[in-house]
């Protein structure tokens, strides 16, 4: 559905690279892979099937993590990779930003280097005549534009960068993680004009790792994910996710075995230590998570664990049954089990996220088909601003009178 | 896709990355773009040293002119086709991070080898006007076939950009091909030298529109002694074989080049 609201519309986007062997592009290569009938190449599908639109005016925010296929969306966005499949239609100029100064060169001046820039990102000569006076402006370095930008510091090269980025009168703008360089105080002066950016109505896409700057400024955001779009909606329920996705992954890194797990998780209950309310867990209380697990096939001492995280994903605590010197033993096919763990509740008022994982001996986790997570609310704690609440207390040792 | 391949914003380009590339060309030297004349005349300086004065092959009348026009030419045949061969894979880092037209890039290349040529030629120019050559109206058939050779290396620049984007050793074959055409064609000895002892052969070389166009320019712009294609087969149409080489080049360059730019960025 193409309407004169749309600025970007992606549908069933598909994009794979091949992934040479070894040195692909050599003739001596080619001719052994042809002798040999080899392709010398694996294709690596990067993004699977991704549908969405940006409407006119809109922040939008694309979220994920290393590898989820975000870079490689935001190239074919900017029409520097072609797609296998499907389409973009995007409506209107675009100029891309995946890196800021591109084309910069250090033997020229910073006027030479604005007009050189505008027009490998598409401007032609009057336009740029006509935004000169405003980059030059914006970037406060007026002083200094018949100077080499080999004179210039890091710090005002950044800055002239930035400001053809930001006043390039362009309709869609592109942003890859321009705020990860400079200082504090730069990045203070980026989300200023973001904010102004957003109220000129342009429409902009920003990829970043900061969720801070997708839930200050996007009105939208998806979040990918092994190259689908794993969540698309409020900035603030994206992060969420992202933080979750996260976790799970740093539970991962040692690598996930794709094969199906012999010992599912069914069902995640939390209460407290009284016969509460679930899901509601008292200062006075003690966190006990239990887990309702099925046997599928044979499995030798497999290892369950959780990780309990606040709901923006800060991991605060993980164990499992290996830590805890719990023998689950041989399981046998078709067996239900629950496991329950106990955690003192020392975690402030909040909203808390507890992962569930099954692993085998060595400690590999299992992929799960489930989403085996669920969340609990701690409420009731005197002081509940910080984060945790440890049993502490404190004592006066000595009281001396008159002391000189 | 546009079809509008000189749009404003593609010409803008194009003149950025030619200017660019020429005020880099002579950067921090102190005699700047000097150079690009003073080169020229210091080759025909040793040309008239060696050529005109030690080694005497030919009968060809003004023979250190002759030279020159053809070094100059065939220098610029491997300038152009060796900086658009290379044009794409050296701007690799501005391929991944913006979407540009590709083709603006080897044209850039080849248009600053062409810059470098008209430089060169208004030396030749010079001394042509010097040593006192007769000009005729036929000179002014001179641009006619500056585009072949233009066109010629035009075509095979495409072809080898995309080429060496694919396979890095098109850089390393191309030189070896360079070097061997250099002898394989008419530019520091006369045609006669080879028709001599067969003209079987000499005839194929003509055939070639780097040699045949080189020698076409020599002969309306110097000497009538200049052995020409037309010359040699007594027959003008002959000229249309040099001629359909070039044009296939320059299709199939070009059509190769399209077809593969569209994955340059990722394959690079």
């Amino acid at each position: 559905m193409i309407d004169n609201t749309t600025s970007i519309a992606v549908k069933n986007l598909k994009k794979s690279f091949r992934l040479p062997h070894e040195q692909h592009n050599g003739i001596k290569q080619l001719i052994i892979n042809r002798i040999k009938g080899i392709k010398g190449y694996e294709k690596q599908q990067v993004l699977k099937d991704i549908n969405f639109e940006i409407r006119k005016g809109e922040f939008f925010g694309i979220v994920g993590c290393n590898g989820s296929g975000k870079s490689t969306l935001l190239k074919l966005i900017s029409g520097i990779y072609t797609p296998d499949n499907g389409s973009i239609h995007v409506e209107g100029t675009l100029t891309p930003f995946i890196e800021l100064g591109v084309g910069f060169n250090p033997e020229l001046t910073g006027r030479e280097n604005v007009f050189l820039n505008g027009a490998l990102l598409g401007f032609d000569n009057k336009q740029i005549s006509e935004m000169y006076e405003d980059i030059v402006h914006f970037s406060e370095l007026s002083n200094f534009m018949d100077q080499k930008l080999k004179n210039y510091s890091s710090g005002m090269q950044v800055r002239l960068a930035f400001s053809i980025a930001i006043r390039s009168r362009s309709d869609i703008l592109i942003l890859d993680e321009v705020l990860a360089v400079g200082d504090a105080s730069f990045q203070k002066k980026c989300f200023e004009v973001f904010k102004n950016l957003k109220k000129e109505g342009r429409t902009i896409v920003l990829v970043t790792h900061d969720m801070n700057a997708v839930v200050n400024f996007c009105d939208r955001a998806i979040l990918l994910s092994e190259g689908r779009i794993y969540a698309e909606g409020k900035p603030l329920e994206v992060s969420r996710l992202y933080g979750r996705l996260n976790s799970k992954k740093i539970n991962d890194t040692v690598s996930t075995r794709k094969n199906m797990s012999p010992v599912e998780i069914k069902k995640i209950t939390i209460s407290g230590s009284g016969n509460a309310n679930e899901n509601f867990i008292k200062p006075s209380e003690t966190i006990t998570i239990n887990l309702s697990c099925r046997v599928y096939s044979d499995a030798e001492e497999p290892i369950i664990g959780i990780s309990l995280s606040r709901s923006d994903g800060l991991r605060l605590y993980d164990t499992n049954t290996s830590v805890h010197k719990v023998k689950i033993g041989r399981l046998k096919k078709g067996e239900l089990f629950t496991v329950c763990f106990k955690i003192e509740n020392i975690i402030s008022d909040g909203k808390y996220i507890i992962d569930a994982a099954v692993a085998d001996k060595e400690g590999v986790i299992f992929a799960s088909k489930k989403d085996t997570s669920a969340e609990f609310i701690v409420s009731g704690w005197d002081y509940p601003s910080a984060i945790i609440q440890p049993k502490s207390r404190i004592e006066i040792l000595s009281r001396i009178k008159n002391a000189r | 896709m546009k079809l509008n391949l000189f749009s404003k914003k593609n010409k803008s380009l194009l003149r950025a990355l030619v200017v660019t590339d020429f005020k880099l060309r002579y950067q921090g030297s102190v005699l700047g773009y000097a150079w690009s004349l003073i080169k020229p005349l210091f080759l025909f300086a040793i040309m008239y040293l060696v050529f005109g004065l030690i080694i005497k092959i030919g009968t060809i009348e003004h023979y250190a002119v002759y030279l020159l026009l053809g070094v100059i030419l065939w220098t610029f045949f491997t300038e152009s086709t060796q900086q658009g061969m290379n044009s794409i894979i050296n701007r690799s880092d501005l391929l991944r991070k913006i979407s540009l037209p590709k083709f603006i890039i080897v044209l850039s290349a080849t248009f600053s080898a062409l810059i470098n040529l008209f430089l060169n030629l208004i030396i030749v120019l010079i001394l042509i006007m010097i040593n006192g050559v007769e000009l005729n109206y036929t000179a002014l058939l001179f641009p006619l076939y500056i585009l072949e050779i233009y066109f010629l290396s035009l075509g095979l620049a495409y072809l080898l950009a995309a080429l060496n984007v694919k396979y890095r050793d098109t850089g390393h074959i191309w030189e070896i091909i360079m070097q061997a055409a250099f002898y394989a064609t008419p530019i520091l000895y006369p045609l006669s030298v080879i028709s001599d002892k067969s003209d079987f052969i000499a005839k194929i070389i003509l055939l070639n529109p780097v040699a045949q166009s080189i020698q076409d320019m020599r002969y309306i712009l110097i000497t009538k002694d200049t052995a020409t294609l037309s010359v040699v087969y007594d027959n003008f149409a002959i000229v249309l074989v040099p001629i359909t080489i070039t044009i296939l080049i320059a299709f199939v360059g070009s059509v190769y080049f399209r077809k593969s730019s569209r994955y340059f960025a990722e394959r690079i």
